[in-house]
């Protein structure tokens, strides 16, 4: 079956009392892609993956997956989708492969299948040789790739990660970003959230920043930070000020501030343009004595568009949300 | 069908490895049989077709302890809820209902286990020995009891959502149900207002069932066949009352 979108969400809402954790959201995501949702926690990452994973229905507005409505045929959906929760849903008290063993069966996949795909999805995450340990002995990087493994079991069109890099050592955290980006080049249609600016800088295609349940913007990571103001540049000269005014003048240069013997310049696309700034500066008998580029990330594109910044100490009410939510869905 | 096998199959892996829930299940049984039952020998006289005491007491305590274990089948449902893997099987695309059943029947396998090693026990410490049919029989009540319990206990399971909580709470209702079920004394002889909470209790089916299978027609206050139907029909309201509950269960 030809689709157009692996998923597609019109005014996609989910309310919990008053609270709307997910408020009109409209996302088209195309088959094969690594599509990214970042924001803090209690943004409502993980109550639109829910939505998206027929475990959560929409309080209104509609949700396609795989061009099936969520409210109307879940159990379709089901089968086509793998997921990885932000939570540990592994059984700690079976081994690795006996997890994945059960997945293959609840998944109703045949034993010659089933046991084809463990070795498959063992190998691909490295963890052929502790298959038949429990899951109990594992660290909390190998449960991870666990379940990624299993979120693989039964070949899923579409795949969910939800925060796959939680509680992980930057190592590990590398480490489980590899496999992202081989599954990537497995054409399987990838859906993560994260609130780790480095993770979705490196990873995803295309992301979409959300914040307070909406979404405030889509696009690709690259696009983004080049709708910023641009790269800060510094170039290092005697007497700067000499300069100053007449890159003041030039269009491609938006600010220039002299701090010092340093020249701090805001242009799009540092590294072009730099050799020209140096070539401007020798023009007239000067000497760049060095230059330092720093590029706009992913977090200044979020400051950009939600006023604040996405570290911790800003989340204390948006985790009182989340916990909020939380309450309100185990009742 | 595969849902219900797969649900099961774990259930019985957790069993075989958990040593201490194995041993501790035939030895609290075990100690009333062997010590209630062998003591109140010797104060308490023939009993009208089962003998002495620990015939009677004995097809008692089978019915208690598939009971127990049956209904506290659904506080690994707590735990699989606690540790999130309730997750994992709640967005697989198998129906609730099949969930609900590879639960009931993984307790009702641990239950006939139990209740039929059981058997075998108390007929080494002296206890009366059903013939084979008689055994088959006594085993096919265990797992009517089985499944009226687990249900129960699934049932509770969905609506309590606290893992501590639920054996407490579950205590409150087991207790009356075991002692009121003619299991540990003759209900015929007992108050009316006992006999009558006895009368609408389906362990009382259970055990007398059971008695009837292991010592025979005359030990039985009812035919084989009404307690047959009866605990039938209990099992059948509480698989369905169970089942409807589970349904709106969350990870």
């Amino acid at each position: 079956m030809k689709i157009k979108y692996a998923i597609e969400t019109h005014n996609v809402t989910r309310k919990f009392g008053n609270l709307s954790a997910v408020n009109r959201v409209n996302v088209k995501i195309k088959d094969g892609e690594l599509f990214g949702l970042i924001g803090p926690n209690g943004a409502g990452k993980t109550t639109f993956i829910h939505m998206l994973c027929t475990i959560l229905s929409p309080t209104y507005g509609t949700a396609k997956v795989w061009g099936i409505d969520v409210k109307k045929n879940p159990d379709e959906i089901r089968k086509l989708i793998g997921i990885v929760f932000q939570d540990p849903t592994l059984d700690s008290r079976l081994t690795g492969r006996e997890n994945l063993d059960f997945h293959g069966m609840i998944y109703g996949m045949g034993r010659e299948h089933r046991e084809r795909r463990i070795g498959e999805v063992l190998k691909l995450v490295e963890l052929d040789v502790r298959a038949d340990s429990l899951v109990d002995t594992y660290s909390g990087g190998m449960r991870r790739r666990l379940e990624v493994a299993r979120g693989l079991m039964h070949n899923p069109k579409i795949l969910f990660l939800d925060e796959p890099t939680l509680g992980l050592d930057p190592q590990t955290r590398r480490h489980v970003w590899e496999y992202i980006r081989s599954l990537k080049e497995k054409n399987i249609t990838i859906v993560l959230t994260t609130h780790y600016m480095d993770e979705a800088d490196y990873l995803c295609e295309r992301v979409g920043i959300m914040d307070n349940g909406r979404i405030l913007v889509i696009g690709e990571p690259e696009k983004l930070k080049d709708k910023l103001e641009g790269d800060a540049v510094s170039l290092e000269v005697t007497q700067p000020e000499r300069y100053a005014s007449s890159l003041r003048k030039t269009a491609y240069i938006h600010k220039v501030k002299v701090v010092g013997e340093t020249l701090h310049l805001t242009v799009n696309r540092g590294e072009r343009c730099i050799p020209q700034l140096i070539k401007v500066v020798e023009r007239r008998g000067g000497k760049v004595k060095s230059v330092g580029l720093r590029g706009p990330t992913l977090e200044d594109v979020f400051m950009h568009y939600t006023g604040r910044s996405i570290r911790e100490e800003q989340t204390g009410t948006l985790e009182e949300n989340r916990l909020r939510m939380r309450a309100w869905t185990r009742r | 069908m595969g849902a219900v096998y797969t649900i099961w199959l774990r259930d019985m892996k957790w069993f075989i490895r958990s040593k201490a829930r194995v041993v501790s299940m035939f030895v609290t049984p075990f100690m009333w049989l062997a010590i209630i039952g062998t003591g109140l020998s010797g104060v308490v006289g023939e009993i009208p077709g089962s003998g002495n005491y620990l015939n009677f007491l004995a097809p008692g305590v089978v019915g208690m302890a598939v009971l127990f274990t049956s209904t506290m089948t659904g506080v690994s449902v707590l735990w699989d809820k606690q540790f999130g893997f309730m997750k994992e099987i709640l967005v697989a695309p198998v129906s609730r209902t099949s969930v609900m059943f590879g639960k009931a029947m993984g307790g009702a396998t641990i239950g006939m286990l139990q209740g039929s090693m059981l058997l075998v026990a108390a007929a080494l410490i002296g206890a009366k020995m059903p013939g084979v049919d008689g055994f088959l029989l006594a085993v096919l009540f265990m797992l009517l009891i089985s499944l009226t319990f687990v249900s129960i206990g699934l049932a509770f399971a969905s609506k309590i959502d606290d893992p501590i909580a639920f054996p407490i709470v579950m205590n409150f209702f087991l207790l009356p149900v075991f002692f009121l079920s003619g299991a540990i004394f003759p209900l015929n002889t007992a108050p009316s207002w006992m006999r009558f909470i006895g009368y609408v209790n389906p362990l009382t089916y259970g055990v007398d069932g059971l008695r009837g299978s292991i010592s025979g027609a005359l030990a039985a206050r009812f035919p084989i066949w009404l307690d047959l139907v009866v605990l039938a029909l209990f099992g059948l309201a509480m698989v369905s009352f169970g089942g409807y509950l589970f349904k709106k269960i969350k990870a």
